[in-house]
């Protein structure tokens, strides 16, 4: 009985406490680097783009808001042709991020996407795409991945041997 | 049986087998690589290792191949030991200490052989930390795509290639950890089955380029069960959608039929589906506006279609059996032509009638691999039928094999031991063609000839093996010691298939061809024959023994008035212009359904689009007897594009009373084809009915990872709708439902857990290499019946002679190039040959040609100026022009056509 | 007083009444609010007041949906009921001197009657909705009435004995010397915990328990149906502080101030108090309430019965 009055007397107390409220917009809210808001698809340290449309980011979604469309340039760079990401799906765990071999998607600390159109959070490649490397910098897939995308030739990567010469038989 | 302990538990496996075949049989996991199920084993790459015991006692066991180690019963082995589990971890990452960073941009990602056989041993982290080796690649052409760095020296590439597919042109070169699969040099493999490579190897070496070109991974397809429709083999496929796009048709296992393997033109025919051509809107022609919509050809056809119009219809072997039935519905039987030109027809119609006939049974293609002595008798096996002439080399190099067998007693599967004892020995195997085959080279005994002469040793060979078969009068001395040769060889064997078809359009071969399968079928032999037909239903068009083209042609001249329905065919393929010209200008209206655009779908005043084998529910019987039924992959983009018929019933009801609409379910359809045409009697079994659910649920066209589903439409809008409803079938286009192994025949894709890749068959048949469960899908309509007296054929005809002035033209095909729909693939349309006319030295030599020079014939009413080829192994008298392409289009084939000396007409 | 006069008090109190119960609304909201270390809705209107006549709006033009598996003509009747019932009981309470719609003499009695008339409403409520939330709510809630009915009227009968009469307004002016809840205050902690479970408001919300039954009685509600159970609630939680302070509290009794308005800071001190026990308790299992009802409260109850007896036998015997 008496710790049911205790409650209700801390409960009281509660009345002069300093409110937890952020008053956003007026006031903004900090949020952590690694905060998971908007999906961004980003470029390698050369400029390029990161996607290599494995499909990993759309089979790894659990509700299945990804689509995209895998093509290839004329050095066999692959790409996506097209990238979807319907918003008004999203839930924003970023299980894509995890998915995503290449640092290509990633999910950044901005979450002021409200539309009234529910179309206008259908987002394509040109809305998703930033000229940065955002989270993880350096990293260029092409540069360690054994095919020949015209980024190196076969061979010339990181952890690379030279091309076999296979007409010799030497040991 | 013998029972063999696996980790201390009894199994009991099946004698003959190796210890992984009996453990993958057993539905147990065990990772492997240069094993195949069809390739047999030869122990390379040291996957499969496993623990075997020598008692009860042994507590170490040693390590053994486990597709290397035959079955033998009480042997004790064990897979879950940590030796062996650690040896088959260790090997993967050696072969992975190699294999590239690539996994994202690979195309064999998601249904990768190497990856599943990772995750199983569970090898994750690559503690090697030296360079890795590099290979340049080499461009192999347009089906198939080379990325070497990802090779693992398996091997399995090389064995089918080479030695499976009869290849010569893929091979591996250098030495130890160097060694390069590939070609000489850059260039387009040659083999027509090179398309497999992409399934057998178990990596991503060898991909499908034409995938590649609209990337899609397995994951993401939606899938049905389909059949292919470029020959008349009737090879299950497996064909997969994305975006309202064929991506890819990938092999569907069928002991039965395909096995393991599908040619290149049913693998990269698809393109069709997704072709420019395809006719989206129903038309009307002669009208302001002539794309309409449904509602306009709907009253259009209700005016045409009324009482007192009379109409004809025409079918096609190259629609189902259910579309053909529709349009016989609707026009009456009387007035439903098979749409197969006369002579085509009466082949087709002999065909049925002969495997009908119960005497012979008709060899499915896993009989023909079966056989120990193969006959073929004129048919071009290699370019109208590829998959059997795979067979056909598997029959030889299998019976050669038994024969090595039994002197020296080694196991079946021992693929490489059994190739050092074979060397170059052959099954017997006698190919006697027209001008050759790719075959001849594997042949015992090799002819060219005419289709007569070819006829008359056939009856020759009969009457020798039987003398109660009709002997060939004025027969030579050489024709009779050729066929005392072949004879002699086809008696030694215990079951023989005779091969032979309707491509030489030679009535007395066919008759030759029963003569001699009956001639054989005696006490213990069981001869078993195989005729190849032209298209994929050819052979249900022909069981109705219904009228061909030229009865309809005959009946327009007669009857004036007449209106005409034609079926998904181009008559312009099949008969000269001017006769179709004619013809569909003696018809008050012509309505034409069809899939793409053709010179018959110009003529036509109603023009209804049908839906491809990829957008529709049908059955088709192959050259076997067998229905088998194919399955709606996909909803068009266009709602106009059906199944034929379904416009067809839908046609018939305009004028139905209320109340006497007969729309049928296609459940229906067959079971009243099985009613109104007793020899289809069976066909309703061929797939489960529509209402079919495993535990209450459908069978997905979807895995379960499929991805994207509330993204693809997004941007036409982003509400979503409800996905489409399958009432034809069990099968339903999403991810949600029955996710074990469903009924044969509604297989939609394979995969099991953990085995991503296509070799998870393995899961699906009842052991390796067998029937899958419940049986290998597709239904016999011919029943053999033994205690039928044996009634020969008595057609005999006259030794072939040249006519001064005229050759015979005849149909050379090909298997990129004869097909009509596969020509729409981009790359078969490049393979397919330019027109040439192909004549004997002498008959070059008398009508002053060499090879390159003008050959003019005249088809139809046009001259066609074809470049002279001259072969050496055709007969005089004979030309041989390139079948199903435009040029030759309309083309009468085993027609002579007078080349007067002056103008070569 | 005339007839006009009469209807005046009516219209007032009816007016006022409602204005509350809407009031509460915001009230309720800034206060849990205020407890909870949050704002509330601050951005409608000033302190964000007009929440009251958004929640409102939103109410009247929510789709007033009826399932198809409900009986319609009692599904309609049972919201009504609730709100008629309180809006009743108010007819008897002495706002201020001569502020009293009807004074009756049988005020608590009237009271008590009313009261458990609101107890229609949820079993009616729960069982035209036909779905089994509804029903089980339905179940709760008449058990609950039936019993806390029993002592909560025996926790009145002090008061009554010690004033001798059933009139509210004699009530208010016995405790001109002193108010009741000094000499009953054993009647008056009963009564409230009593009210509380009467009006089924936290932490005796048992009906409702929208984490195990889904909103109870009222999970088919929607639309201005749902806001009359809403608005009965508020009513009730009014009515419940008004009483008390009538019956405990002195009514309008007061130094300095007006009456009505002594009369209406108590009330709301009252209603403070219920929105800090909803603040701060949780909500006790089904059967612990039963028990605590029948097990504790009613002996307790009988015995404060007994002693206010005897104490009064024993204060008029020495008159």
């Amino acid at each position: 009985m008496f710790s049911h009055f205790r409650t209700i007397w801390l409960t009281f107390l509660h009345m002069f406490r300093k409110r937890a409220t952020i008053e956003y917009p007026e006031e903004k809210v900090p949020l952590h680097p690694r905060w998971r808001g908007r999906i961004v698809l980003t470029q390698d340290p050369d400029g390029g783009e990161r996607c290599v449309a494995c499909y990993l980011c759309a089979a790894a979604c659990p509700v299945d808001c990804i689509a995209l469309q895998a093509t290839e340039d004329e050095n066999g760079r692959r790409y996506p042709d097209f990238f979807r990401i319907n918003f008004s799906r999203c839930i924003y765990c970023g299980f894509c991020e995890e998915a995503c071999p290449t640092y290509a998607i990633q999910l950044i600390p901005d979450f002021e996407m409200a539309e009234y159109n529910r179309q206008n959070l259908v987002f394509e490649k040109e809305d998703l795409s930033i000229k940065s490397q955002g989270k993880y910098p350096g990293y260029n897939f092409y540069k360690v991945a054994g095919m020949d995308a015209g980024v190196k030739q076969k061979g010339h990567g990181e952890n690379e041997e030279a091309p076999v010469d296979i007409h010799s038989l030497l040991p | 049986m013998p029972t063999i302990f696996i980790d201390n538990k009894p199994f009991e496996v099946k004698a003959g087998k190796n210890l992984l075949e009996a453990c993958l049989s057993l539905g147990l996991d065990l990772p492997y690589f240069c094993w195949h199920p069809a390739l047999g084993s030869v122990g390379a790459c040291r996957q499969c290792a496993i623990s075997m015991f020598k008692d009860e006692n042994d507590q170490k066991g040693k390590l053994t191949m486990a597709c290397m180690e035959g079955v033998k019963d009480g042997l004790r082995i064990s897979l879950t030991d940590t030796t062996s589990k650690a040896f088959r971890e260790q090997v993967v990452e050696w072969l992975m200490t190699n294999h590239p960073h690539d996994c994202p941009v690979c195309d064999e990602g998601g249904s990768c052989h190497l990856q599943d056989m990772t995750v199983m041993t569970g090898h994750d982290y690559r503690r090697f930390s030296y360079k890795k080796r590099t290979y340049k690649n080499q461009y192999l052409g347009p089906f198939i795509h080379h990325e070497m760095n990802r090779c693992i020296q398996c091997y399995r590439c090389v064995r089918f290639y080479k030695d499976y597919a009869g290849g010569k042109d893929l091979d591996v070169f250098a030495a130890h950890n160097h060694v390069y699969f590939g070609r000489e040099k850059d260039g387009v493999l040659e083999s027509p089955f090179s398309g497999n490579l992409a399934e057998v190897c178990p990596t991503g070496v060898f991909t499908d380029e034409t995938l590649r070109q609209h990337y899609t991974r397995k994951w993401d397809l939606t899938m049905a069960p389909s059949v292919c429709t470029h020959c008349s083999l009737g090879c299950n496929i497996t064909a997969g959608e994305r975006y309202g796009e064929l991506r890819s048709i990938t092999n569907r296992y069928n002991g039965d039929v395909n096995g393991y393997f599908l040619c290149d033109r049913g693998r990269f025919g698809y393109e069709f589906v997704n072709s420019e051509n395809r006719i989206a809107k129903p038309i009307i022609r002669n009208r302001v506006g002539e794309a309409v919509d449904e509602d306009t050809l709907m009253t259009h056809l209700k005016t045409i279609f009324k009482h007192g119009n009379k109409f004809i219809g025409i079918g096609s072997p190259r629609a189902s059996v259910e579309s053909n039935y529709a349009l016989m519905d609707l026009v009456g039987k009387d007035n439903y032509y098979n749409g197969l030109s006369e002579f085509e027809n009466l082949l087709a119609k002999l065909v049925a009638k002969t495997l009908q006939s119960g005497t012979v049974r008709s060899a499915s293609l896993k009989d023909v691999e079966k056989a120990d002595a193969v006959l073929i008798l004129g048919e071009d096996v290699w370019n109208t039928a590829p998959m059997l002439a795979l067979s056909v080399r598997q029959a030889v190099l299998k019976s050669a094999a038994a024969e090595a067998l039994q002197q020296t007693p080694l196991p079946q599967w021992h693929d490489a031991a059994i190739r050092e004892l074979v060397q170059e020995e052959r099954g017997y195997f006698a190919n006697i063609t027209l001008a050759g085959s790719a075959l001849d080279e594997i042949a015992n005994y090799k002819l060219h000839s005419s289709p007569d002469d070819i006829a008359r040793l056939g009856y020759a060979i009969a009457h020798i093996i039987d003398p109660g078969s009709p002997a060939v009068k004025n027969a030579s001395d050489e024709l009779l010691t050729k066929a005392k040769e072949i004879a002699d060889a086809l008696l030694k064997a215990k079951n023989p298939v005779i091969i032979s078809g309707t491509g030489c359009l030679n009535e007395p071969l066919i008759k030759a061809a029963h003569n001699i399968a009956l001639a054989l079928n005696s006490g213990e032999r069981k001869a078993e024959i195989c005729y190849v037909m032209h298209e994929s239903n050819t052979m249900g068009l022909a069981l109705t023994q219904a009228f061909g083209l030229d009865k309809a042609i005959e009946r327009t001249e007669r009857e004036e008035g007449l209106s005409v329905v034609i079926l998904e065919n181009d008559l312009y393929r099949s008969l000269p212009g001017n006769v179709v010209d004619r013809f569909l200008s003696r018809c008050k209206n012509v309505v034409v359904l069809d899939q793409l655009n053709n010179a018959t779908t110009v003529k036509a005043h109603v023009l209804i689009p049908s839906a491809t084998f990829a957008e529709a529910d049908g059955t088709m019987v192959n050259n076997e007897g067998r229905a088998q039924s194919f399955f709606q992959v996909f909803n068009p983009a266009s709602n106009y594009v059906r199944e034929a018929w379904r416009w067809l019933y839908a046609i018939k009801d305009l004028n139905a009373a209320p109340g006497n609409e007969t729309f049928p379910h296609p459940d229906e359809i067959l079971s009243r084809v099985e009613k109104d045409y007793p020899m289809f009697s069976g066909i309703s079994k061929v797939s489960p009915a529509h209402d079919f659910r495993v535990n209450g649920q459908r069978i997905p066209r979807e895995p379960r990872r499929y991805s994207g589903r509330t993204a693809i439409r997004a941007n036409i809008s982003v509400s979503e709708p409800r996905p489409f409803q399958d009432d034809d079938s069990p099968l339903s286009y999403t991810m949600e439902g029955y996710d074990g192994i469903p009924p044969s025949s509604l297989i939609p894709f394979f995969w099991s857990p953990g085995w991503n890749s296509i070799q998870s068959v393995n899961k699906y048949q009842d052991e390796v290499g067998g029937a899958l469960k419940g049986g290998d899908p597709g239904v016999r309509l011919f029943e053999v019946d033994k205690s039928k007296p044996k009634t020969y054929f008595e057609h005999i005809p006259y030794p072939f002679t040249a006519k001064p002035d005229h050759l015979l033209l005849l149909p050379q095909f090909h298997v990129f190039g004869s097909g009509e729909l596969s020509i729409y693939t981009k790359a078969i349309e490049d393979f397919a040959p330019e027109p040439y006319a192909a004549l004997s030295e002498p008959d070059a030599e008398k009508m002053g040609l060499s090879d390159g020079s003008i050959l003019n014939v005249k088809i139809g009413e046009k001259k066609i100026a074809f470049p002279v080829c001259v072969h050496k192994a055709i007969s005089n008298g004979i030309v041989l022009l390139p079948a199903g392409l435009t040029e030759t289009a309309g083309a009468i084939w085993g027609a002579w056509i007078n080349f007067s000396a002056n103008g070569h007409s | 007083m005339t007839v006009m006069q009469h209807v005046w008090i009516v219209l007032g109190v009816l007016f006022v009444l409602l204005n509350i119960a809407a009031g509460l609304i915001w009230l309720e909201r800034r206060m849990l609010a205020l407890w909870q270390d949050r704002l509330g809705p601050n951005r409608a209107g000033p302190f964000g007041l007009f929440i009251v006549l958004a929640d409102t709006l939103k109410l009247f033009f929510k789709e007033d949906w009826i399932p198809p598996f409900a009986d319609k003509k009692i599904f309609v009747i049972a919201p009504a009921i609730v709100v008629a019932s309180v809006l009743m009981t108010f007819v008897i309470i002495p706002f201020a001197p001569h502020i009293v719609v009807a004074d009756l003499n049988v005020g608590i009695l009237f009271f008590l009657a009313m009261s458990s008339l609101g107890v229609y409403s949820i079993v009616l409520g729960g069982w035209a909705s036909n779905n089994k939330y509804s029903l089980l709510g339905a179940l709760r809630g008449a058990s609950q009435m039936i019993s806390y009915e029993v002592f909560m009227g025996l926790s009145l009968m002090g008061v009554v004995m010690l004033t001798g009469s059933f009139n509210l307004g004699d009530i208010v002016a016995a405790q001109h010397k002193v108010w009741y809840v000094f000499t009953q205050p054993l009647g008056f902690v009963i009564f409230l915990i009593a009210g509380i479970a009467e009006t089924h408001r936290l932490p005796f919300d048992i009906p409702e328990a929208e984490s195990e039954l889904v909103a109870g009685f009222h999970a088919e509600y929607s639309g201005m149906k749902f806001g009359m159970f809403f608005i009965g609630e508020y009513l009730g939680v009014t009515m419940i502080s008004a009483m008390t302070v009538v019956l405990f509290f002195g009514g309008w009794s007061g130094p300095f101030l007006p009456p009505l308005l002594w009369f209406t800071i108590k009330t709301f001190a009252f209603i403070m108090l219920f929105i800090l026990l909803r603040a701060s308790l949780p909500r006790p299992r089904y059967d612990q309430l039963m028990e605590y009802g029948w097990k504790v409260l009613l002996p307790l109850v009988l015995i404060n019965l007994m002693a206010t007896g005897a104490i009064a036998l024993w204060l008029r015997g020495s008159h």
